[in-house]
């Protein structure tokens, strides 16, 4: 399960402020699509505005078009819930519900999809934490809390949270930036074993993280503070560390600026 | 120019006021206007405990004599007759009548009041939900006898109907049993209890509301929840324990509002569990109702009633606190 995304000149603003312009691209199914760019410049405003969670902040809103294969995410009769439940999302805090067991937290979204009966909610329960590599450290504590656990298996728990529910595409915002060093190589394991299941999209503030994940990256950018985000260019991985179409992507990479 | 002037000469005095202190009282570490606010706070705390207690002690050497003289149980018996020659008093009746009543107002009014916390906070457009909540929390500002005299000449009458009505079709609900079901009850009591209460319940769940993080309604939003889901899954576990200190506050207010019960309830004596039928008593419209005319010993024996009343209200008071200091520890 898992859908090509085709974004063209997509805008998003934040009441009167325009945040990203004219942004489009095609992000391929079963592959790994990095966002790279200095902070600010608009990643996670992008990220959300593909599973219509940008607009849930009051005066938010989104112009141009997100084709899902066949489906126009901004069509007049799509409702964003309905999105939401097929395009998954990981933020960049781990944010399990903290009053729910590890087991309620992986069962909270198909409950939403009206998935009943005991059996059928332990299968998947099981199957998304195996999915997510935690089952082997939470099988003996289902029904403890969440909130307890630390934060690398927090993390590792939304994401099985995510994928309980199969969506198409699962979206991540910089998932490792609270995360220490090992936790982040577990993270980072467990993209590359979901790509085969999954289109994913993630946000990174470290090359190294894009480099080593991503098949496809794409660079933004921002003119100057004020000034909306915009996407410099996409293209295999490869391809932007290696030899960039464009100065302002080389200079980021090589870590020089301006 | 005059500006830098300014800054040097008031650093420089400030410099000279240290100097000073140093070389007067080595020890001392405030300045003068510190101390001064410091013994002014302490004294004025210290005052605010003194009057406290004494209050306290007037009531306990008022109400002791008249204890004294009780031919009954104060703390289990049923009679309230504290102005005859052989006085008979005890506080069942009124405790009853008191926590009953509020216990009921709570119970009504909590649901309505965190249905508006949440259509305040989440449903309504911020053009409608600022004044929605304005106009709620102004139902506090509304005086109590307002309250009871429009309880006794808008809401009583028409009790008399939906008290019948409820009487026959939940008549074998012991509450709402009995043969005369009237408009002057303990039940049309706690319906202007609630909406007394409803404010200070509304308002504080809808603060708790507003503290629930962002990362957790996106959690929810995020899987595909509706508004509602996401108030189930985000919203209500996250404010559970501060919506129960918020009614816990509401209850010990109902405990302890006097002159709009003291207008709508008739008073009768005795236990009465049938709450639709008129009549009934609570230690602070009792206090109001019949002070004026009471005896020495019957004055006594109100006092007495009060101060079980003050009891009974600061632990509720305590305990929502408590429920509501422990949400924060959990947040
Ligand atoms: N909730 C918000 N309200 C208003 N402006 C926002 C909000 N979130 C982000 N922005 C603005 O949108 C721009 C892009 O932010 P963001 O998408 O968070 O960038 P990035 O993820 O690349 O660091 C920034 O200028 C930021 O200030
Ligand atoms: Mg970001």
């Amino acid at each position: 399960m898992a859908k090509r995304i085709e974004v063209s000149g997509l805008h998003a603003y934040y009441g009167g402020t325009l945040a990203i312009e004219d942004i489009s691209m095609t992000i391929e199914p079963r592959s790994v699509t990095a966002f790279i760019g200095p902070s600010g410049c608009g990643k996670s405003t992008f990220l959300r505005t593909l599973n219509r969670m940008h607009e849930v902040i009051p005066g938010a809103r989104v112009e141009g078009k997100v084709m899902l294969d066949d489906d126009d995410l901004y069509g007049p009769s799509v409702d964003p819930v309905a999105v939401r439940r097929t395009v998954g999302m990981v933020f960049q805090r781990p944010n399990p519900f903290p009053t729910m067991s590890i087991y309620e937290n992986v069962a909270a979204g198909l409950r939403l999809n009206g998935v009943r009966g005991k059996s059928k909610l332990d299968d998947v329960v099981e199957e998304s934490l195996r999915d997510a590599n935690l089952w082997n450290e939470v099988k003996d504590r289902l029904g403890k809390p969440g909130a307890g656990l630390s934060g690398g298996q927090q993390q590792r728990l939304c994401i099985a949270r995510a994928i309980a529910v199969q969506p198409q595409v699962l979206l991540m915002d910089e998932p490792c930036s609270a995360l220490d060093p090992i936790s982040t190589l577990a993270i980072e394991d467990l993209v590359a074993k979901l790509k085969n299941q999954f289109t994913i999209v993630i946000v990174t503030h470290n090359m190294q993280q894009a480099a080593r994940v991503s098949d496809r990256t794409a660079f933004f950018n921002i003119a100057g503070t004020g000034k909306p985000g915009k996407l410099i260019e996409i293209d295999d991985t490869s391809t932007i560390f290696t030899k960039p179409q464009e100065q302002a992507t080389e200079d980021y990479i090589t870590g020089r600026f301006g | 120019m005059t500006s830098e002037t300014g800054v040097e000469s008031s650093a420089d005095r400030a410099e000279s006021v240290r100097a000073g202190h140093r070389a007067r009282m080595p020890k001392s570490t405030g300045r003068v206007g510190d101390r001064v606010f410091a013994s002014a706070a302490r004294g004025s705390g210290a005052l605010v405990l003194a009057i406290i207690v004494a209050i306290a002690a007037f009531l306990v050497w008022k109400a002791v004599p008249a204890l004294q003289k009780d031919q009954a149980n104060f703390l289990t018996s049923q009679a309230w007759d504290p102005n005859a020659a052989t006085p008979r008093f005890g506080i069942v009746q009124l405790a009853f009548g008191t926590v009953v009543s509020s216990l009921l107002a709570m119970l009504i009014a909590t649901p309505v009041a965190v249905g508006i916390a949440l259509f305040i906070g989440f449903y309504a457009p911020r053009r409608l939900g600022g004044p929605l909540g304005y106009v709620v929390d102004l139902l506090a500002a509304v005086p109590s006898i307002v309250y009871g005299l429009w309880g006794l000449a808008v809401l009583a009458p028409h009790m008399e109907g939906v008290s019948k009505g409820l009487n026959a079709a939940l008549g074998w609900i012991p509450i709402f049993g009995g043969d005369s079901p009237g408009k002057n009850s303990v039940f049309t009591a706690s319906i202007v209890l609630a909406i007394m209460i409803l404010p200070i319940i509304s308002s504080l769940s809808r603060e708790v509301f507003l503290q629930v993080p962002r990362a957790h309604l996106e959690a929810s939003l995020a899987l595909g929840a509706t508004r509602w889901e996401m108030i189930k899954m985000s919203v209500l576990p996250y404010g559970r324990s501060g919506v129960i200190g918020a009614s816990m506050l509401g209850l010990g207010r109902a405990m302890g509002e006097t002159i709009a019960v003291a207008m709508v309830l008739t008073y009768a004596p005795g236990v009465n569990i049938h709450l639709l039928e008129d009549g009934g008593a609570t230690f602070a419209a009792n206090i109001a109702n019949s002070f004026a005319e009471a005896s020495e010993t019957g004055r006594g024996a109100l006092i007495a009633s009060g101060l079980v009343l003050f009891v009974i209200t600061l632990v509720v008071n305590m305990a929502a606190r408590a429920v509501v200091a422990r949400r924060k520890e959990f947040a």
